[in-house]
């Protein structure tokens, strides 16, 4: 029975694709052994990324050097394979020790701030001016609080976020390295590394963590 | 008579518009196909496409040729269907192009033009008003058409996978690669989806709808514009016009897209 409908769903998606005038060939797989190809190895992928950029207001080309973690988390065979655990580990202890804790042992700023910077999408593009405040580009990944109806989806939900966790000492320290260094807790992690990358002022974070963990916020309404 | 429907059509957009922005709950894209359907016989960018055609035609550059005996890849002069098997391997450069790179051939050859000043031009210039119009025209030729891009000479091969190891490269403040937002399929920025390239349907949703013209802007944008801003949002310096890297990000997409077909050009947010 279970054959049956397998078959007779592959048959009718197949008259239906074919009725849509579309069949899709599968594009060629990466390979297996983390290369590029014969014709993509480094010298030849260098020489087009060298050639292929210039500068533009304040985003130079020497924003395309790699960090070694930007460049294992290029590779999407090697970034999981076995074979790079020990690098991973490595890594992830880097940038977990780039995080500078709050120095005065406060935690927390202004909700009200932070729900603007996490609206804000500006920030370290050719149009942006050097020197003017970045925004947070939260909501473009996720939903934070429940008003906000124009939310991504890359990263997971922050609503409810302090309500479910509480705002214990350990979930302080937790949740300020996670906006401060994403790769500390998962190496390839999409997210930006918001203070380890000077995206975020130490304010700014402050008020992000507002957002998310005062009891007054409306993430936790 | 056409431009009067067009602006009829777009009223029937700015309707649409305004009633999607008010019951948007989780996507964009039921507007979006809302307002795909009303612009179905009113495409503004059918204009570009018009004017596209007369550039074509028209005697430039110190040799005073028109771009008519342009080679796009099946022979002098043929446009039908050349926008669908782009970017390809061209014997008289020893390179693969794209349109906007193989259009900046045959200025350069058939009317003499010095093309580094277009190269330079930022994409809202006249310079580079001239190849947004040229480029919504020769898509224009290939709609209703199968993606057909080659990968059998090595150097399309190359190109194409040059273009999928860029796909992947992550760099800058913000450690964007392209598949920081185009690596998973079913996610989206905002409200807006967003293809996941590496896969053939993916892949289609944005090669075979740019060229396109944008709503919300008002503006025509050639599949170049489109990725420029693309590696402007990644925090990316800016990829020079025409250039291989550009060339071998369409072919990846391109690539993938084989058997999709053609609905250029297209209609945007």
């Amino acid at each position: 029975m279970m054959t049956f409908k397998k078959k007779t769903t592959v048959a009718l998606s197949l008259i239906a694709a074919m009725t849509a005038g579309t069949v899709f060939a599968a594009p060629p797989a990466l390979p297996k052994d983390g290369s590029w190809g014969p014709g993509a190895g480094d010298a030849n992928f260098d020489a087009m990324m060298q050639s292929g950029f210039q500068n533009k207001g304040i985003a130079t080309t020497d924003r395309l050097k790699q960090d070694p973690t930007q460049k294992l988390c290029s590779n999407p065979v090697l970034a999981e394979s076995p074979k790079t655990a020990a690098l991973r580990e490595k890594l992830q202890a880097e940038n977990e020790a780039s995080i500078k804790y709050p120095s005065d042992g406060k935690w927390m700023g202004d909700w009200k701030n932070g729900e603007k910077i996490a609206q804000s999408g500006r920030g370290l593009t050719w149009t942006d001016k050097a020197g003017e405040a970045n925004g947070g580009n939260c909501y473009n990944c996720h939903q934070i609080s429940k008003q906000e109806l124009s939310y991504g989806t890359i990263g997971p939900s922050l609503y409810n976020y302090g309500k479910l966790r509480g705002n214990s000492e350990e979930i302080m320290k937790y949740t300020w390295g996670k906006i401060y260094n994403a790769k500390a807790t998962n190496v390839c992690s999409l997210m930006p590394r918001a203070g380890s990358m000077g995206i975020m002022t130490e304010a700014q974070i402050r008020d992000l963590m507002a957002l998310l963990l005062d009891p007054e916020s409306p993430v936790n309404k | 008579m056409r431009s009067q429907h067009i602006k009829a059509s777009l009223l029937a957009v700015a309707t649409v518009l305004t009633v999607s922005a008010q019951a948007q709950q989780d996507s964009t894209t039921a507007g979006i196909e809302a307002y795909r359907e009303a612009l179905q016989d009113g495409n503004p960018a059918d204009l570009y496409v018009d004017s596209g055609a007369e550039i074509w035609k028209k005697k430039a550059g110190p040799k005073e040729a028109s771009l008519e005996k342009c080679d796009l890849g099946l022979g002098a002069g043929k446009v039908k269907g050349a926008y669908a098997q782009l970017p390809r391997y061209f014997k008289d450069t020893n390179k693969v192009q794209d349109l906007e790179s193989r259009l900046l051939t045959c200025m350069e050859k058939l009317q003499g033009v010095d093309t580094a000043p277009i190269i330079k031009a930022g994409f809202n210039s006249p310079q580079k008003a001239d190849l947004v119009a040229l480029s919504a025209y020769v898509s224009s030729e290939s709609k209703g058409m199968k993606v057909k891009v080659s990968m059998a000479h090595p150097k399309e091969r190359q190109m194409y996978d040059l273009g999928r190891r860029l796909f992947y490269y992550e760099a800058g403040p913000y450690d964007f690669a392209c598949a920081t937002c185009h690596g998973q399929d079913g996610k989206r920025i905002r409200l807006q989806d967003l293809p996941y390239i590496p896969s053939a349907e993916g892949a289609a949703k944005g090669w075979t709808t740019w060229p396109a013209y944008r709503v919300s802007s008002g503006q025509m944008w050639s599949m170049q514009w489109r990725i420029n801003d693309c590696f402007r949002q990644q925090r990316f310096p800016e990829p020079i016009y025409a250039s291989d890297v550009t060339v071998a990000i369409s072919s990846f997409m391109a690539g993938n897209s084989n058997g999709s077909v053609m609905q250029t050009p297209g209609i945007k947010r």
